[in-house]
Parts: structure tokens; sequence; C-alpha cells
């Protein structure tokens, strides 16, 4: 064994002492072919016989050398590396072609990096400061097909029965206003379990995470754990920090202990700026204490599973423990589930919501892979062509085909991990470019960062070695059939419509063309449905309203304080000059939040049996229908009238009222709800609440003062823009409360266009993707027609001088170019129908068939190509007859 | 068949220099690929040159050591010597050929058709 390490770190050195090994073994040779002559003569041979025994007894000196390097070195290494030297020659001698493929490549090679970081950054491994990310899991109710929040006694009976888990915790993202020093600025936070650190492995740099105890005892623990960045910035880092005090929605809490950098949270999209344990809910939540009542379901929850269980064998063991709770509490858990998801299908962060876009950007950067692939494929192909007379030279003088493949493939792999380093760099300085395409709320951008981990070089590694196989392969293995009794005849010229090698090479240019025209096809449909999204009526008016909120609850008001600032607010508001009307309500639609839930009984309606109405509805204030320009169909909208004393009375939408009462108006008709029953008092035009492409659903409103909730947001009538009221706005709150933070003010057209975020980076992506792939087409198309001309320029002179004038040449080049496109456009065509439905959800109100997004690819297809055709063409025309029949 | 020279089996040549240094103490390529030739009375078919890959190989294992020197007739010539090491690795190759042609001799002495009985 000794032995065979010694031997092999001889022959690793042999590499680097190759030309002193050999001058030793030549020394060696002559001295033996000396000693064998002189012996020969000393046998009485002549002097020229004696020569010529010793040579034939020592056999030819050139395999004697192979033999001897082969038994020193390491041959396999040995030739890699000269052919790894040549190829670097051979790059350095046509190096326009080298940068026209590594171009290409990189382009393809960076987009699917990009990708992969992407992916890696936001599903796969979104917590960076995080271990064993792989072994998490996120948590959610179920309710028949819905999914819900979990309730915290829930969440703890979980961690005591489950026995496949090291942990699960909780964080539920909130916000708050802080004022430190002299700014007071929104920031978001996250309420969590008091084990959510060490579940996630994570340890403050400075101070303790929270004790097991902390998240016990209503507000009984006012402490917290800051963020690195809210300590750097806000805190000026200050060392002392630990133990000083931060007032968080009205409440003095401690400052525990600061988080590592690099640690954000566990919201993808967003970077938490502090956390409190959970016995803090009813200081940061609305809707009052909920750790001990079962029926509230408001917290997202995460699990890490212990080594080696799988996601089946946890859920299995989950259902159990839920299936139990629905017996042991019948009342609040009958019907309700509990459901595991991998981390990248999280459905309640911003990893749920880019899940399908980047889905689609896979597909899509594969697609401008292969694009690229048959660009450089066909860049290698015309110089293989080029490079015959080198080629049959080496095969002549024996050349392996193998040896031959395998200088082509590193030749390929050179281009390839030369464009992989580029491409590695457009991902790193890509990586935060999801951010730019997000909107910032409230002065915080979301942190959506791409991840290069050693996964995503591992696996851009292998993109760059499959498609070195791709481009690579085809003219090696059209090379390596070099025929030599072929290449002795006459080089003979290619014709326009020859047959012969350029069929690969069409090939290629067609299947570039068909998939861009899938390319564009989808780029055309996203973009179509983000108009329509854009400029559908979701049921309120979008111009002329903005939005925005003061968070009453974070700067510690009560009920009774609450509602004469509300009343107070509303006064100031519809004083200011260019305001019309201004209404709050607890949540504006299309907004980040769930409405509230209750189940409902309707006066004469007889439920079916499974059936057990729970509908969403809005706490809404005073003159809401006509600040936010919904249209009430009868009846009256709620005034300042409805208030506590008054009778209880609601507003259904048309919805609602065609499910429930089908045959008669339902003005005057009762709806109980939470034991309370309420008289309906008008009938409103249905919108949408949650998402521009729900379908319509049954809804209804309450004023705000008969279900009050201190935090509202308020909804402004007028003409002026977002920035004026807002100033305006600023100063009316300062002369009532310089404690208070007024979040941003947006139009709902702004807050309209924000919920569809996730649409406009798909259709940015694949818009920026496609035109990516035009060019390299276009480039492709470009490099086989001026091949094609420059190959017949003996047959565009005969024609020329056999009386073909300069607009027919043009024309058979141009034609000729056409063709090749139309039939990548059939083929695309084809591809295009089976594979935009794909495209699924992100499609809104336009057919995957849609004819105005295949037409428009097909009339941008043609322009390009003419354009990239025309310049082969023009020179045609420019052929000297002459010269081109004295050509050879 | 036995007219015509012998094949080396892959390895053969190695253990036969080694035996041959062993036997004969420094010698220079020349030599031990004339000293096989005689010892086989010139029945195994070697082109003298192929000993120097052999040579090669058992110097990087560390079973010969070489140095250049000078021939009886005043010639320079590098001169092999068997190591220690390759004095116990060729008294285990040996075992082990004794053992194989033992066996293959037994066995190739073995009747035609005599497991019929």
């Amino acid at each position: 064994m000794i032995d065979e390490v010694r031997q092999g770190f001889h022959r690793l050195r042999s590499l680097f002492r190759r030309a002193r090994q050999d001058r030793e073994l030549d020394a060696e040779m002559s001295a033996h072919l000396e000693l064998a002559i002189e012996e020969n003569l000393e046998r009485g041979l002549s002097p020229a016989e004696a020569r010529r025994q010793a040579l034939v007894r020592f056999g030819g000196p050139q395999q004697v050398k192979e033999s001897h390097r082969e038994a020193r070195g390491l041959p396999l290494l040995e030739t890699l590396l000269q052919d790894f030297r040549f190829a670097l020659r051979m790059l350095r001698r046509s190096p326009g072609f080298a940068l026209v493929a590594i171009f290409c490549l990189t382009l393809g090679i960076g987009a699917n990096a990009a990708v992969f970081s992407w992916m890696e950054g936001l599903l796969f491994r979104p917590y960076p400061a995080v271990a064993h990310q792989e072994r998490l899991l996120a948590l959610t109710g179920t309710a028949q097909a819905d999914r819900t929040a979990l309730s915290w006694p829930d969440f703890l009976d979980l961690q005591r029965n489950c026995k496949l888990f090291d942990a699960f915790f909780v964080s539920k993202i909130m916000g708050t206003t802080l004022s430190i020093g002299d700014r007071a600025q929104v920031a978001t936070g996250s309420i969590v379990s008091s084990n959510y650190f060490p579940a996630l492995g994570v340890h403050p740099i400075l101070g303790r995470a929270f004790e097991p105890n902390e998240d016990v005892g209503r507000g009984a623990h006012p402490v917290t754990v800051i963020s690195y960045q809210l300590w750097k910035e806000r805190f000026a880092g200050d060392p002392q920090i630990i133990g000083k005090t931060q007032r968080m929605n009205g409440v003095l809490h401690t400052i525990i202990g600061v988080a590592p950098e690099g640690f954000y949270g566990t919201f993808v999209g967003w970077a938490m700026k502090f956390w409190v344990p959970a016995s803090m809910e009813d200081t940061f939540e609305a809707g009052g204490y909920k750790l001990e009542d079962r029926g509230e379901r408001w917290i997202e929850a995460y699990g890490r599973l212990k080594p080696g269980v799988s996601l089946e064998q946890a859920q299995q063991e989950v259902s159990a423990v839920a299936k139990r709770l629905e017996t042991d509490y019948p009342a609040t858990n009958r019907g309700h589930g509990v459901k595991l998801w991998p981390l990248w299908q999280t459905p309640f962060n911003n990893a749920g919501t880019l899940l399908p876009t980047l889905g689609i950007m896979l597909v899509v950067v594969v697609f401008v892979l292969l694009i690229a692939c048959a660009n450089v494929g066909n860049l290698l192909l015309v110089r293989s062509f080029a490079r015959r007379h080198e080629i049959t030279v080496r095969v002549a003088v024996g050349a392996g085909r193998k040896r031959l493949l395998q200088q082509l493939f590193i030749e390929g792999l050179v281009l390839s991990a030369l464009a992989a380093t580029g491409g590695l760099l457009i991902a790193h300085w890509s990586s935060h470019l999801l951010v730019l395409l997000l909107p910032v709320r409230n002065g915080n951008a979301m942190h959506l960062p791409g991840e290069m981990d050693w996964r995503v070089m591992a696996l851009s590694a292998a993109v760059c070695l499959v498609s070195t196989l791709l481009f690579a392969l085809l003219p090696a293995m059209q090379t390596s059939k070099v025929d030599l009794a072929a290449t002795l005849r006459s080089e003979m010229a290619g014709v326009v419509h020859g047959r012969s090698k350029s069929w690969v090479r069409s090939g290629l240019v067609v299947v570039q063309v068909s998939l861009c025209f899938i390319l564009l096809v989808g780029a055309g449909l996203l973009l179509q449905s983000l108009e329509r999204i854009r400029s559908d009526s979701p049921g309120f008016s979008t111009q002329g309203t903005l939005v925005t909120a003061v968070n009453l609850s974070a700067s510690g008001y009560e009920v009774q304080r609450a509602k004469s600032f509300q009343d107070e607010l509303i006064d100031r508001v519809e004083r200011l000059p260019g305001v019309e009307s201004a209404a709050l309500a607890r949540l504006t639609p299309l907004g980040y939040g769930s409405f509230s839930s209750a189940p409902i009984v309707v006066d004469g309606y007889q439920p079916p049996p499974d059936e057990r109405p729970s509908l969403d509805y809005n706490q809404v204030g005073p003159g809401y229908f006509a600040t936010m320009g919904i249209p009430l169909g009868s009846g009256r909208e709620f005034t300042r009238a409805d208030n506590e004393t008054a009778a209880p009375v609601a507003i259904v939408n048309e919805t609602m009222a065609a499910r429930y009462w089908p045959d008669k108006n339902p003005i005057g008709e009762r709806l109980q709800v939470k034991d309370k029953w309420l008289r309906i008092v008008g009938v409103a035009k249905t919108s949408k609440y949650y998402s521009m492409r729900e379908m319509p659903k049954p809804f209804f409103y309450v004023p705000l003062r008969q279900n009050f909730s201190v935090g509202a947001a308020l909804n402004i009538r007028t003409k002026l823009r977002p920035q004026i009221m807002a100033g305006a706005l600023s100063r009316e709150l300062k002369a009532m409360d310089a404690n208070l933070a007024l979040y941003e003010v947006i139009s709902l057209q702004e807050q309209l266009d924000r919920s569809t975020s996730a649409q406009k980076v798909a259709v940015t992506l694949t818009g920026v993707l496609a035109g990516l792939a035009l060019v390299l087409a276009a480039i492709g198309l470009y490099g086989v027609m001026s091949y094609t001309v420059s190959q017949s320029t003996r047959e565009l002179g005969l024609r020329m001088a056999l009386g073909a004038r300069t607009p027919e040449l043009f024309r058979l080049v141009i034609s000729r170019g056409l063709a090749l496109t139309a039939g990548g456009i059939l083929l695309g065509a084809a591809g295009a129908l089976g594979l935009t439905r794909l495209l699924g959800y992100l499609l809104y109100k336009v057919s995957p068939r849609d004819p105005l997004a295949f037409g428009s690819a097909f009339l941008t297809l043609m322009v390009v190509s003419m354009i990239a055709c025309f310049l082969p063409a023009w020179r045609a025309t420019r052929v000297d007859p002459i010269v081109a029949l004295r050509y050879e | 068949m036995s007219e015509s020279k012998l094949d080396l089996l892959q390895g053969t040549l190695d253990l036969m220099v080694l035996q041959t240094l062993a036997a004969m103490g420094r010698l220079h390529g020349y030599g031990i690929a004339r000293r096989i030739e005689q010892v086989s009375g010139d029945a195994v078919l070697l082109n003298q040159g192929t000993i120097y890959a052999s040579l090669v190989r058992l110097q990087q294992r560390g079973w010969i050591s070489a140095e250049w020197g000078t021939s009886t007739n005043n010639r320079k010539a590098k001169f092999y010597s068997i190591t220690k090491r390759g004095r116990k690795q060729l008294s285990e190759d040996a075992a082990y050929w004794q053992r194989l042609s033992e066996v293959m001799g037994r066995v190739l002495a073995l009747p035609e058709g005599s497991d019929n009985k």
C-alpha cells in the first residue's frame, strides 16, 4: 500500500519533470545501444550489421519512450493538460468567436444561476443564519379545504404530543411604531414562542434569548430581542443596550438581547426588527388575549423534524394529534386539522407568493440556455468546417476518435467554464434584483436576497457541463466522422439551397426560433394579464381615494381614548381643503391582513346539514361606501347614528343577498352574528376583498362603533396627490398627538398594484429574458445566414453572370432566412399551445391561446429575423461575379 | 506453439528484473536485458527497450535504486540495484509464482474427460 502511494507521488511529480526525465531516458537508451553494438562487434560482426542487430533487439525507440512515459507518469492527466493548453491556444487564435460564444453562454448560465440562487435564498434555504433548514417545516391549520392559522392551545398540544419533532415554534408577523429619539417609525416585528431562538439554533450576540416561561401569563413579560440592524441603526450599536427599555404599543419593554447579524426572522420577504414573547400577544394584536382560547386561530408556526424523519411520517403523527383534539374539544376543533408544508411551499409568507413565478422562471431560463447552446453549437460547427484541414491531418497521423472527441469536448468546457464564471458573477449582482421589482411598504423595503451557496455553485457547474455536452457534442460527432478520402477531393462550395451538412445548423436555428417564440408568447400573455388585472374594476373606485393608517394600539390608546381620537381625526380630515369625505375601516381591501370572520345564522334560511355558514366581514365607519366608491344597490350607508347605543345593523353584498335571500330584498331582514341579531339596512355591490382573481364572495359590513377596533385604516376621498395629503395629515396628527406615526399614504390604485406584485415580477423577468432570447436567436440566424452566403459566393456569382439582378438575389437570401424562421415559429406555436397552460394562475382573464399574444410574437420574430438577414442578403448582392467565378 | 517465443504476462517482467538484480547485484539496463535473454535461453519475446518501463516502475515503488556510473569498458551508464524492500517484495512474488505454477501444473495435468468416471 505504502509502495503504491509512493509510486503515485512519483507519477505526479514526473508531470513537472518531463523534459529532464526524457533527457535521462535518451542518455540511458544511447548507452544501451552502444553497449549492444560493442558486444556485437566483439562477436565479429561488421559495424553496420552490429548496429542493425542492436537496433532490432532494442525495438522502436518511440514506443519505448511512450511506454516509459506511461509507466512513470499520469497519461490521462497529461493528455488532458495538453488538450487544455491546446484549447486555450485555439481560443486565443480566434478571439471574435471566443467572445461571442462566451457572451452567449454567460447570459445563459448567468440567468440559470440567478434563478437557482433566488430559489435557494427564498424557497429552499431562506434563513441563512439557521442550520439544517432541510428539517424545518411550516405548519397551518385546515378547515375542510381551507387553510387556517393555528390556535395557541393547539400549538401547545402539538408540542407536548409529537415525538418526531425536535421543536415546534411560533412566529407571527406584526408591526409597531418605534419612537426612538425624535423620530417615530413603523417597524415590523414578530410575536414568537419562547423557544424561538434555541429552536432555530440562533444565539443573541448580546444578552440572552427568551426563557421558557416568558410566553406564559397575559402581558407578564414585556421583554424584547432586537435585530442587529435596529441595534446598529437606531441605537447606534450601543454596547450597554441590554437592560434599557423601549416603549412599544404603549408598554415599556426591556431589551434583553440583540440577534446576530444576518438573522432576519422567519417571514420570507421581511427583515424583522424585533421579537417579543407570545405572552405580549394582546399588546400587539387586535382582538384581545388569545393564548387561552382554542377557537382563536392566529399563529403561524414551524416545526423542526428529528433527523431522518420523513414528511409523511410527521404528517401522520400531527394528524393523529389533531384527530384527538377534534374529539376532546368538538366545540372549537371539529372539522379542523393540521397540515405540514415543506419550507418552499410555506403558504403564509412570500415564499408561497413567489413559488409559481420562480417555477416559471426556471423553465424560461432553461429555454434561454438552450438557445445560447444552439448558438455556440452553430459557431463551433462553422469553425469545425474551417478546421477540417487540421483535423484531417490529425486523423491521418493516427489520432484516435476518442482522443479527438475528448479534445473538442475540452475546448467546449474551457468556453463554458469561462462563461460559468461570468454567469456566477451575474447571479451575484442580480441577487437583490427581486427587491427592486417589489414595492416598498411604509419605508421598509422587502428583504428578498438570493443565496449563492455551494449548492447553487454545484448546480451551475452541472448546468455548465450539460450545456457543454449539448453544444460541443454535435459538432464533435460531425467532425470525428471526417472522411479522409472526401477531404482529398476539392472542397465543393456550398449552395444557398444546399442540402449537405447545413441541415444541422438550420435545425439548430429552427429550434432557437421556436423556443424564442414560446417565450415571447408567454411574456405576451403575462403582460396582458397584468394589464387586465390592473385595469379591471375591483368593485370600488381606484381613482380619487387614498388610504393610510394611524396605529393607535401601537401608541397605547385604549378603547375610549381611541374612539374620541377617531371622531376628531375624521372631523379634522374632512375639514382639510380638497377632501370630499373620509372614513375609517378595520381593513382596506387587497391589503395584507385577514378580515374578521364569524359563523352566521340567517332568519328563514335553512342551511344544508353539512354547511356551517361562516363569512368574512369588515368593520367600517360612517361614509365608508361613499369614500370608497362602492355603489349601494339599495338601502342606506352607515351613519354616526349607528353607534353603540343604537340597534345593531349590517350591510350585505349582492352575492350574499343572492345566496341567502334569493327571492326577496334583504333590507329589513335579520342576520345573527356572534349571538347578536343585526338588521340589514343596505345592499352593496360585490367587490374584490383579498385578491383581484377571487370569485365573487359573500361578504358583509358592520358599523365600526358597534364592533370596535382600535386599529383602523383611514380612507380619504380627494383629488389631491398622496404626497400632498401626507403632509397635511402629518400636520393634523402632530397637532393631536406627537407620538403618533402616520403610515404611508397611497392611492387605492397603488394598493391594487401592490397586490399584483407577483405578476409584475413574472412579467418583468419573462419580458427581459424573452428579449434576451430574441437577441440570441437573432445572432444565431445572422450567423447561419452570413455563413451560407459566404459559402455560396460561387453560386451567387454564377446566378449574377446568368443575369439575376440584385433584388432577386436579395430576395433569395431573405426568403431562405424567413423560411427558417417560419419553420421555427410553426414548431414554437405547437409547443406554446401545450406549454402556456402551465402559466396557470398567473393568467388573468386571458386565454392561454390568446391570438394577440401569438400574433405579436409572430410579428416580432418575423421583423427581427428580417433584420438579422438583411446584412447577409445585402452582402450577397455585392458579390462580384468575376471574382466569384475565379474563386478557388 | 512451443517453437514461438513466450509473450510476457503483465508483471512477470518486473519479477524477472527483480530476480536478476537479486542474483547479479548492480547492473545496467542492457546487462539486465541480456541476462534475462540468456537465462531464458532466448525463449521470451523481449524487445530490450521494454525493460526501461519496468525499471522506472520498480524504481518509483522503491524496490530498486539507480545511480549513474561507469561500465567495465568505461562507458557511462545507469546502474540499478535491488533495495531491501525490493528483496522482500521479490520473496513474496516468487512464493506466489511458485504456488501458482504448481496449481496450474496440477490443473493442466488432469486428463481430459476425467470428470466422467
